[in-house]
């Protein structure tokens, strides 16, 4: 049953150290706010899970929140390589990471697996992959039925997931639009979920009977932050900040300026910043 | 049309090579481009996939990213992206995969995970995404990418995505049955396989380009088809279409990333 909270509330009651996490979006919808949140909050030791992971988890890193990533696609969409990631990994700074590296197939059908009370995804893919020789939670099982060897990999189940939607009701219903990436199936995988949303209404009546909607039951906690996925996009409210992306490729370059950033935009503002970093894209768009 | 760039004649060369019933899985960057040049020319009715899940899209401008709202928007349907992989993909509904590479061998195996080794790599690149499973099991795969010796090696570093091994039936020794890399696109010639060894040999040189350039800006010993053409220039549709789109591309995301190229999974 959705409790409706605080982002500081939410994060601080499902969001220990030590956990396992998935702040999931797929290039859209992006949890930036709730991530920075547990920025503010000083969470240690975590296991971020995320198919594509870009500047937020680029941050996470960067502080030293983090000691492995599971992931299957890193970088900064539109820009290049991350650089605080790119730092861990090569300079082990400021804490080594461990990284957990897969297909975007296997990560996909992991979570769904998840979702689906599976122990573990089997496919067909990996087929010649380097991936398979570096990778031990990636093997294979034959199927009985005709032979075929296929890939497997453990289903993905994160302690907690967040992610951001549009929009939520008063039950705690969460309606997700637009490119829908993972997101259901990271809060059915998890164990805890977190939702933020752009906007609370009344009902979903009249909503399109197949639209993507989590029932508030699947959900712990849902926190009303509009613009809390800035600089990702939120479809039907507001573009995404292309030029925020471009910026962080030269703050995060420097690992000084990326601590300062971090203080003046993360560490000493709190989750309503996010409205007002939005109304500018908001207004240029219509 | 004599006025063109060795990139525009790469892009407008990979957009020939699609047709109007392809479904194409598209990477970002220059295939996006080449995908798009082909929907707006000769072939409008070709299915573009991308793997954030939109089905049949139509953008305007090219994307940034493999997820930007406009694909969503214009697209016939917007899969969740386990469906993407599974029903679509792997379910082998997509005729062509249009990949970009980092690194590329002879035998169009591509690596963009590390430069170096793996546990201490010299540069962690962004990693396969959807690219291992794009390049076994679309029905074939198309590469287009720039030459530099950087990139095109005798080695590659790490197997991200598999093309013909080390060349002749590895794939089916492998028990893949797709044909896998049966065409390279670069800003100076089309490259197809060896029908039996699977390595690439240059079929076309694009107008203006010298095998001493092609040789200059590739690592390995280039080989050459028994009958080599030049590649027809642009046509001024082909062109002024690609230019049209790269304007409104630019106008569309003035003072962002555009500039700089579009990269991601």
């Amino acid at each position: 049953m959705a409790k409706f909270q605080s982002l500081s509330e939410a994060v601080a009651e499902n969001l220990k150290d030590g956990d396992s996490v998935a702040f999931e979006g797929f290039t859209h919808l992006i949890p930036h706010a709730s991530a920075h949140e547990a920025v503010r909050q000083g969470r240690r030791d975590l296991t971020l899970i995320r198919m594509t992971p870009d500047v937020v988890y680029d941050q996470l890193i960067g502080m030293g929140m983090v000691k492995k990533l599971v992931f299957s696609y890193a970088g900064n969409p539109g820009v290049g390589l991350l650089r605080r990631l790119r730092d861990a990994v090569e300079n082990q700074w400021p804490r080594p990471l461990k990284v957990e590296e897969h297909s975007h197939a296997a990560m996909a059908n992991a979570y769904e697996a998840g979702a689906a009370g599976l122990p573990c995804a089997v496919f067909r893919g990996y087929k010649g992959a380097g991936l398979k020789d570096v990778n031990p939670n990636i093997r294979s099982v034959t199927c009985p039925f005709t032979g075929e060897e296929l890939a497997a990999v453990p289903a993905i189940r994160p302690d907690v997931a967040f992610i951001h939607a549009q929009k939520a009701d008063r039950k705690g219903n969460v309606l997700i639009e637009g490119i829908v990436g993972v997101q259901k199936e990271a809060v059915l995988a998890a164990r805890r979920s977190v939702v933020t949303v752009e906007e609370i209404v009344e009902s979903f009546e009249g909503v399109h009977p197949n639209a993507c909607i989590l029932p508030h039951w699947t959900i712990t906690s849902v926190v009303h932050v509009p613009g809390g996925a800035h600089p990702s996009y939120a479809q039907g409210y507001y573009p995404r900040d292309n030029a925020a992306y471009l910026e962080w490729d030269k703050i995060a370059s420097d690992r000084d300026a990326f601590q300062s950033w971090m203080r003046e935009n993360v560490l000493e503002v709190g989750p309503e910043i996010f409205a007002t970093r939005v109304a500018p894209l908001k207004e240029a768009a219509q | 049309m004599s006025d063109f760039t060795p990139n525009e004649m790469m892009t407008i060369a990979a957009a020939r090579a699609l047709s109007n019933d392809d479904v194409c899985f598209v990477g970002i960057g220059a295939p996006s481009a080449a995908c798009n040049v082909a929907r707006l020319t000769h072939a409008p009715d070709i299915t573009l996939i991308y793997e954030s899940g939109t089905i049949g899209t139509a953008p305007t401008v090219l994307p940034l990213s493999i997820g930007d709202g406009e694909l969503c928007e214009t697209a016939l349907t917007t899969v969740a992206v386990p469906e993407m992989f599974r029903y679509w993909l792997q379910g082998g509904r997509i005729t062509i995969g249009f990949l970009g590479a980092a690194q590329l061998d002879p035998f169009g195996n591509i690596n963009t995970t590390v430069i170096g080794d793996y546990a201490h790599p010299k540069t962690r690149l962004p990693g396969g995404g959807g690219a291992p499973e794009i390049a076994s099991s679309s029905g074939e795969v198309f590469i287009t990418m720039a030459q530099s010796k950087r990139g095109m090696v005798k080695d590659i570093d790490f197997y991200t995505s598999f093309g013909h091994g080390r060349g002749g039936i590895h794939r089916q020794e492998l028990g893949i049955t797709t044909k896998g890399p049966t065409l390279l696109i670069t800003d100076l010639a089309v490259w197809r396989p060896n029908p039996e060894t699977k390595e690439f040999e240059v079929n076309s040189i694009h107008p203006g380009a010298t095998r001493e350039e092609i040789a200059r800006t590739c690592d390995w010993d280039v080989k050459y088809a028994a009958s080599v053409d030049e590649t027809p220039p642009p046509t001024a549709e082909e062109l002024g279409t690609l230019r049209e789109l790269k304007a409104r591309t630019d106008a569309a995301h003035a003072g962002t990333a555009s500039k700089r190229g579009s990269k991601d999974g």
